[in-house]
């Protein structure tokens, strides 16, 4: 019953969807009559009926029941109640259907609070964003059914990935999604506003808690998922430059430069065709990433069954939404009047490299991602890996980041460069010094040199706009730029110092040998066997001493799951302020010996933490942006009354 | 600093966007064609001889009887066969779970002086995880390697 209800609802509220459509559609053709006054209430109870429908699939899982065969061939009655829930998105259908559900509630809550721009154009955007959803409830209701039931009940299920099993999987879908989503939104509003006509600094102002939400989603969302790909899969790296990976940075790429351009455009009324383009490929390119991550056309723990026929539906859709979006762009990008003039050094002046390094970097990373589909289609089969993403890529990076650091300093319009010349020297100052220092210290690689040194400049350049201002009275805004510039530098640091000091270890020992690795020795204790709930393993406890000192315990483990039947590695790791130890316990070597893997890494915890500080910006810029709309909506609406008043 | 007039400065803005994006699709086009690793298995890498600066992924059978353990307990020589030809593979590191004799392996690493020294195994992950090259090679071609490993 349970089943059928969250089926009913998902229909119900595709059919929302559709009404949201047509009545948008035609609000915004004829601006007043009856329709206008359905689309909101459309989008609203859209939400809503979503939200219910994804509470039944979920409840459906912590009641494992067996009847429903997404139930059975995701979950198993021995799981712990956190991992029966968190599968509810742990699989295909029920992704997707998460998917949705953070879709609609997004249209519904713009439906609900959103009062700042014309009502035609709100018509038009949440008719775009009623088109968006409908294609991907036909995806599911007619591909991906969450809610069908088996002929007869399984008597038990077959399990979670226990690489799943991790509760860093609770939350990093949803994270992701909800970035995708409010990409999502961000294109609808650029739809509706280029439909419009209405492409203005209200507008952007509408846009831009979107932008900045999803931004900050998708950067926790990949901070997230890098921490866990390097504890879970214990290879010791962070980031593999899988397509996976690439799908979801590709979006964050996209995103951060449109935040960038709406700013431009919220702000001084310039760079209004390019933020609707950027809009667009923002979209595009988390749809793109749908489509790697979801279609099966690449093998990894993301693509949950590999169904020809979802591919080609998510591929068609992309077609859809991308091609409709770009003819209408194409159409109306000519109607878009010219913005603001400004000067080539100036605030947007700088705004505007940002935006076309970003670009620059995204085709980059997209090249990397599909080529090795493309010359797959040509029968010859490559991988493109790191020697790739890291010297294309550092191209664009590098100038980008020196701009970075000069930007935040210029003023609008129109500046100087040698009016900050005196604070800028200061940060190159520093840069120098730092390289100076690694190259005599150490002689590592040319990139994680050139990255040391500049986010070493990096951290002094970001605080330079705090200089000689009030710091209480500073905008929460202005504080999200610095803290997630400084994160840039703080998140560079890490990856160069990773690079170029990273030590590994690999070695064969028997019980009692020991193995030095940077300043640690590492002495296996023991090797015994451990149970878990649904798993045994191997595990090797170690005692590692920093430099002499009073030894830590480590126990890395060799895991056997048994439903599915799969082997894990769980590394052990020993976080100091300055790095990380790294212990992965391997096989057995021979009779007596064991295979123990180490590595040091002095610092890697400043890629995370510097991840962590950029999202921090933006929640702090978001808050900062919508405290100051909701200030002056009540100031609006106060001067309203009272002029009221005042008229007899 | 003089400002450009509006028409100029839309079509600055453009062409500059434009050089750069090109700039990115050349350089990107350029490296991808150098540092792209390609796929082989054991009879193709023997004809074409690819040189030892060359990332390659080198697929196919781990040999029954093959996998020898060195003194170290961490280096593994095995060798990889299709059927026709044969590779010696030399390996430091802990092997993947379902790495295997007479089992599909996709080694990534280069080639010199006849030996291929991989820096990454990837075997069969589990059932439903097979790397693309393994998973794709025909039904004829995993007939002939399991003749040849009998």
């Amino acid at each position: 019953m349970i089943a059928e209800l969250g089926l009913a609802a998902l229909w119900l509220a595709a059919a929302l969807a559709a009404l949201q459509l047509v009545a948008g559609f035609l609000a915004v053709r004829r601006a007043e009559g009856d329709m206008a006054a359905l689309v909101r209430p459309a989008a609203i109870v859209q939400g809503a009926l979503c939200a219910f429908s994804f509470a039944m699939l979920v409840w459906l899982f912590a009641r494992t029941d067996l009847s429903v065969k997404l139930v059975a061939t995701n979950s198993h009655s021995l799981k712990p109640l956190v991992y029966k829930l968190s599968g509810a998105w742990g699989n295909h259908e029920g992704s997707m259907l998460l998917w949705v559900t953070v879709m609609s509630a997004a249209g519904a809550l713009i439906a609900g609070v959103e009062r700042r721009l014309p009502e035609r154009t709100m018509h038009a955007t949440l008719a775009a964003q009623g088109f968006v959803a409908l294609g991907f409830y036909a995806f599911l209701l007619f591909s991906s059914n969450p809610f069908e039931r088996l002929p007869l009940p399984a008597l038990e299920g077959n399990g979670l990935n226990p690489l799943l099993q991790d509760i860093g999987l609770a939350f990093h879908p949803p994270t992701l999604y909800l970035g995708y989503v409010g990409l999502s939104v961000a294109f609808s509003f650029a739809v509706g506003a280029l439909l419009t006509r209405a492409v203005t600094p209200d507008f952007a102002r509408a846009m831009r808690p979107w932008v900045l939400g999803a931004w900050v989603f998708l950067t926790i969302g990949i901070t997230a998922g890098s921490y866990w790909a390097y504890y879970e899969l214990g290879w010791g790296g962070w980031w593999f430059w899988d397509p996976v990976e690439n799908a979801s940075l590709m979006p964050w790429l996209a995103a951060t430069a449109l935040l960038h351009s709406v700013t431009v455009l919220a702000a001084r009324d310039a760079l209004r065709a390019w933020t609707i383009m950027l809009g667009v490929v923002a979209f595009s390119m988390s749809m793109v990433g749908t489509f790697l991550v979801r279609s099966g056309i690449l093998t990894s723990v993301h693509a949950f069954a590999v169904d020809p026929k979802r591919g080609s539906f998510i591929l068609v859709l992309l077609a859809i939404y991308i091609g409709g979006a770009l003819a209408v762009f194409g159409l109306r990008a000519g109607t878009v009047a010219e913005g603001e003039r400004f000067a080539p050094v100036s605030r947007e002046g700088a705004l505007v490299v940002n935006n076309v390094m970003l670009s620059a970097i995204l085709g980059v990373v997209l090249l990397g991602t599909l080529y090795p589909l493309l010359t797959e289609a040509m029968g010859v089969r490559v991988s493109v890996g790191p020697p790739y993403f890291n010297s294309a890529g550092a191209i664009f990076v590098v100038p980008m980041l020196l701009v970075m650091a000069a930007g935040p300093l210029l003023r609008w319009r129109s500046d100087r460069l040698a009016r900050v010349r005196g604070p800028l020297v200061v940060a190159a100052l520093v840069a120098l010094t730092v390289l100076a220092a690694v190259l005599i210290l150490a002689a590592p690689g040319i990139l994680p040199l050139i990255g040391l040194a500049l986010g070493a400049g990096l951290l002094v350049a970001s605080l330079l706009p705090l200089r000689g201002r009030s710091l209480r009275r500073l905008p929460l805004a202005t504080w999200g730029m610095v803290i997630a510039h400084f994160g840039i530098g703080v998140t560079l640091i890490g990856i160069s110092s990773e690079s170029a000091f990273s030590e590994e270890r690999l070695a064969a020992l028997e019980v009692g040998d020991s193995a030095e690795v940077g300043p640690w020795r590492v002495t296996l204790q023991a090797v015994t066997p451990v149970a878990g709930p649904n798993w045994n393993a191997i595990e090797g406890v170690m005692l590692a001493s920093y430099g002499g000192g009073a030894p830590v315990r480590l126990a890395p483990q060799a895991r056997s799951f048994w439903t599915p039947p799969q082997e894990t590695t769980e590394s052990a790791l020993e976080t100091r302020w300055n790095g990380q130890l790294y212990a992965v316990l391997g096989k057995a070597a021979d009779g007596q010996r064991w295979q123990v893997r180490l590595w040091w890494k002095p610092f890697v915890t400043l890629i995370w933490l510097g991840g962590l500080l950029i999202a921090l910006g933006g929640v702090l810029a978001l808050l900062g942006r919508v405290a100051h709309d909701l200030r002056r909506r009540t100031v609006t609406r106060k001067a309203a009354s009272r002029r009221a008043e005042l008229q007899p | 600093m003089s400002r450009l007039q509006p028409k100029h400065q839309r079509l600055v803005l453009v062409m500059v966007a434009l050089v750069a994006l090109i700039a990115a699709g050349l350089i990107g086009a350029w490296a991808v064609r150098n540092q792209a690793s390609l796929f082989y298995v054991p009879s193709q890498i023997l004809k074409d001889r690819p040189g030892p600066d060359r990332a390659l992924r080198l697929g196919g059978m781990v040999e029954k009887g093959s996998i020898v353990t060195r003194p170290d307990g961490v280096t593994i020589d095995f060798m990889v066969g299709d059927g026709k030809a044969r590779v010696p593979v030399t390996f430091t590191g802990i092997v993947p779970n379902l790495f295997v004799e007479g089992s599909g392996v996709v080694a990534e690493g280069r080639m010199r002086g006849g030996t291929f020294y991989a820096e990454e195994l990837l075997a069969k992950h589990d059932e439903n995880y097979v790397p693309r090259e393994l998973a794709d090679m025909t039904a004829a071609q995993k007939a002939a390697m399991a003749q040849a490993a009998q």
